[in-house]
């Protein structure tokens, strides 16, 4: 283990000292509360940090282990956790004006297996306002940067998450992914990103955009700290009737015993070509060929209905959003505007919805209103639907024939920040690879592949598992992993700019 | 299909809750047409006899005893309200005066 900088080690590694008592948990934390005072400002990863709060929980750690009782494996790890879970006591705004100084007054299912778990949330992560978006420039709250380039995106809508890993503000974070928006950042941040199987995660306390996509998942800089995460996390929860109530696959013993020797891998034919940056296909390619070295066997697959994923996705998720959203009425918490006494109910919440969305947000209401609309229905949300049955058609032939999918993550590596902010067709093929997944429900990883070597930006590979088959994508992760880094000599990160 | 005008945008702000700004109406009739064009693809793959799927897990009822357990206060329930009232949320008008 590093002796030198505390920011540095894995979650894994701080959970094993903290535990044999070689360091204390308010060590570490404090280590990480100072790393984002110095960097912060630059980045722009948090919301809200709770350094109280999260040096209490530190301080209640090292108590426990004083007196001899039983830690969680990531006792003592400091998180940060994305600004979409509700946290009692601790601001909660999912990136928007019209939550701005709402404390939620109850712990999401998440948040409190975090803390049963005795992680120590450092505080919220800025994100594209209620998760809409791939670039974190939607944020009500300003745009978050890079940690390899401060003028390019961190990836969204988790950007802040990321971005806070990439910085080595924080060895482990949450995010939620309903089009890619843990992964998509994962990959151009050059950390790791998984999207659990739908269900595999509680969503109770998540603030729902579209309820049958969002998942929530871990987000690390290793694979096996990604899936020390993922099993506190997961599991059934009887507070959300989504939940899946079956075994966490064991994802841990996978990630520690990565291979893929004898594996059947399908490379998806249709997520290539045109579109995507010849530096992200290259470092694919490569991918592909290290994976054969390490034994696997490699096929090409095709999934035709994938290319219908994006425009199924962005009639659903629009649609699911604009129920969603109605909640946000003006009336039982939140912004409330206009209310002088001279307007009616409705004028109020009107008001306060125009004055508290962003513009996405607003563009997403007003789609998902429109295809749910009397006389549009069946050719777009009913249509969308039955995209929905065929892209899952195609993943169930696929997984007949392999283990496992991979792809690129994303089309391109991060582009900058205000490029695509006014052309939201350009902005929504971001999530081109990684949407399929979030119809279909099933579970889905990205790990860091290599810079592309004309912007030297990270580059991601997407790993698709079958749903309830986590456990493969941290065998396949975690082996790619490895090589890669014996390849390299270090780990991809160490390669970014020092802030 | 139809284009999206900009009396549209402002019928869809209407249904939507939304107070647009004049402005906006027309910056979002082209953005909203350009988004409505490129998913209206989703209808080319879309034949009658693939049924739809509205969620990737089957739904079924959850059903939990009938029986009192701790919730939150009605102070904590009340904490985020914008305007309260003998513990209630306050909120402005629905009927005219007259």
């Amino acid at each position: 283990m590093p002796a030198t900088d505390i920011t540095r080690w894995t979650a894994a590694e701080t959970a094993e000292a903290v535990a044999a008592g070689k360091v204390t948990a308010v060590e570490v934390t404090q280590a990480h509360l100072d790393r984002i005072a110095a960097v912060d400002g630059k980045v722009h990863a948090f919301l809200h940090v709770d350094a109280d709060g999260a040096l209490a929980q530190a301080r209640a750690v090292d108590a426990k282990r004083e007196a001899g009782e039983k830690l969680g494996p990531l006792a003592g790890v400091p998180l940060a956790l994305k600004d979409v879970f509700t946290t009692e006591g601790i601001p909660t705004t999912a990136g928007s004006k019209i939550l701005e100084g709402w404390i939620p007054p109850y712990d999401a299912t998440l948040t409190k297996r975090l803390k049963d778990a005795d992680v120590v949330i450092l505080g919220k992560t800025n994100m594209d306002e209620f998760a809409m978006g791939s670039s974190t420039e939607n944020s009500a709250y300003g745009p978050t940067g890079n940690p390899w380039d401060l003028a390019r995106i961190p990836g969204g809508s988790g950007g802040g998450s990321a971005a806070a890993l990439a910085a080595y503000e924080a060895p482990l974070a949450i995010g939620t992914d309903t089009g890619g928006s843990i992964r998509q950042p994962g990959a151009v941040t050059g950390t790791v990103g998984v999207k659990p199987t739908y269900g595999a995660v509680s969503r109770y306390g998540l603030i729902a955009f579209s309820s049958s996509l969002d998942q929530g998942g871990p987000c690390a800089r290793t694979v096996l700290d990604a899936a020390l995460l993922h099993e506190a996390i997961a599991g059934h929860d009887p507070l959300d009737s989504t939940s899946i109530d079956a075994p966490v696959p064991p994802v841990v013993e996978a990630a520690r015993n990565g291979s893929v020797d004898g594996m059947r891998i399908g490379v998806v034919k249709e997520f290539g070509g045109e579109g995507y940056q010849p530096g992200v296909m290259q470092r694919f390619n490569e991918s592909v060929e290290l994976l054969r070295e390490l034994g696997a066997e490699v096929v090409e697959v095709s999934c035709p209905s994938f290319t219908y994923a994006l425009p199924a996705y962005y009639l659903i998720a629009p649609s699911e959003c604009s129920s969603n959203l109605a909640r946000f009425d003006a009336m039982r918490y939140g912004l409330r505007v206009g209310d002088d006494g001279t307007r009616s109910a409705e004028d109020v919440t009107a008001l306060t919805r125009e004055a508290g969305f962003g513009p996405e947000v607003k563009r997403r209401i007003m789609l998902g209103t429109y295809a749910l609309s009397s006389g549009y229905y069946d050719a777009y949300y009913g249509s969308a639907q039955k995209v929905r049955t065929l892209i899952t058609r195609d993943f169930d032939r696929a997984f007949a024939d392999v283990d496992v999918l991979i792809s690129p993550t994303t089309p391109t590596t991060a582009f900058p920040i205000g490029e695509r902010a006014d052309d939201p067709m350009a902005m929504y093929l971001a999530d081109l690879c990684t949407i399929p997944s979030n119809l279909a429900g099933n579970a889905a990883m990205s790990v860091p592949c290599g810079l592309a070597p004309e912007d030297n930006l990270p580059v991601g590979l997407q790993i698709i598992a079958p749903a309830m088959a986590d456990d493969r994508l941290y065998r396949v992760g975690a082996a790619v992993e490895r090589a890669f880094t014996e390849k390299w000599g270090h780990p991809l990160l160490e390669e970014a700019p020092a802030l | 299909m139809p284009g999206i005008t900009r009396e549209e945008v402002a019928h869809l702000a209407r249904l939507s809750r939304l107070e647009l700004k004049s402005e906006e109406l027309d910056h979002f009739a082209d953005q909203l047409n350009d988004i409505v064009d490129a998913v209206a693809r989703v209808s080319e793959i879309a034949a009658e006899d693939v049924p739809p799927t509205s969620h990737p897990l089957p739904l079924t009822n959850v059903w939990r005893k009938d029986e009192v357990r701790p919730s939150l206060t009605p102070q904590q329930a009340l904490s985020g309200a914008p305007a309260q009232e003998e513990e209630r949320f306050r909120v402005p008008q629905i009927l005219g005066e007259d």
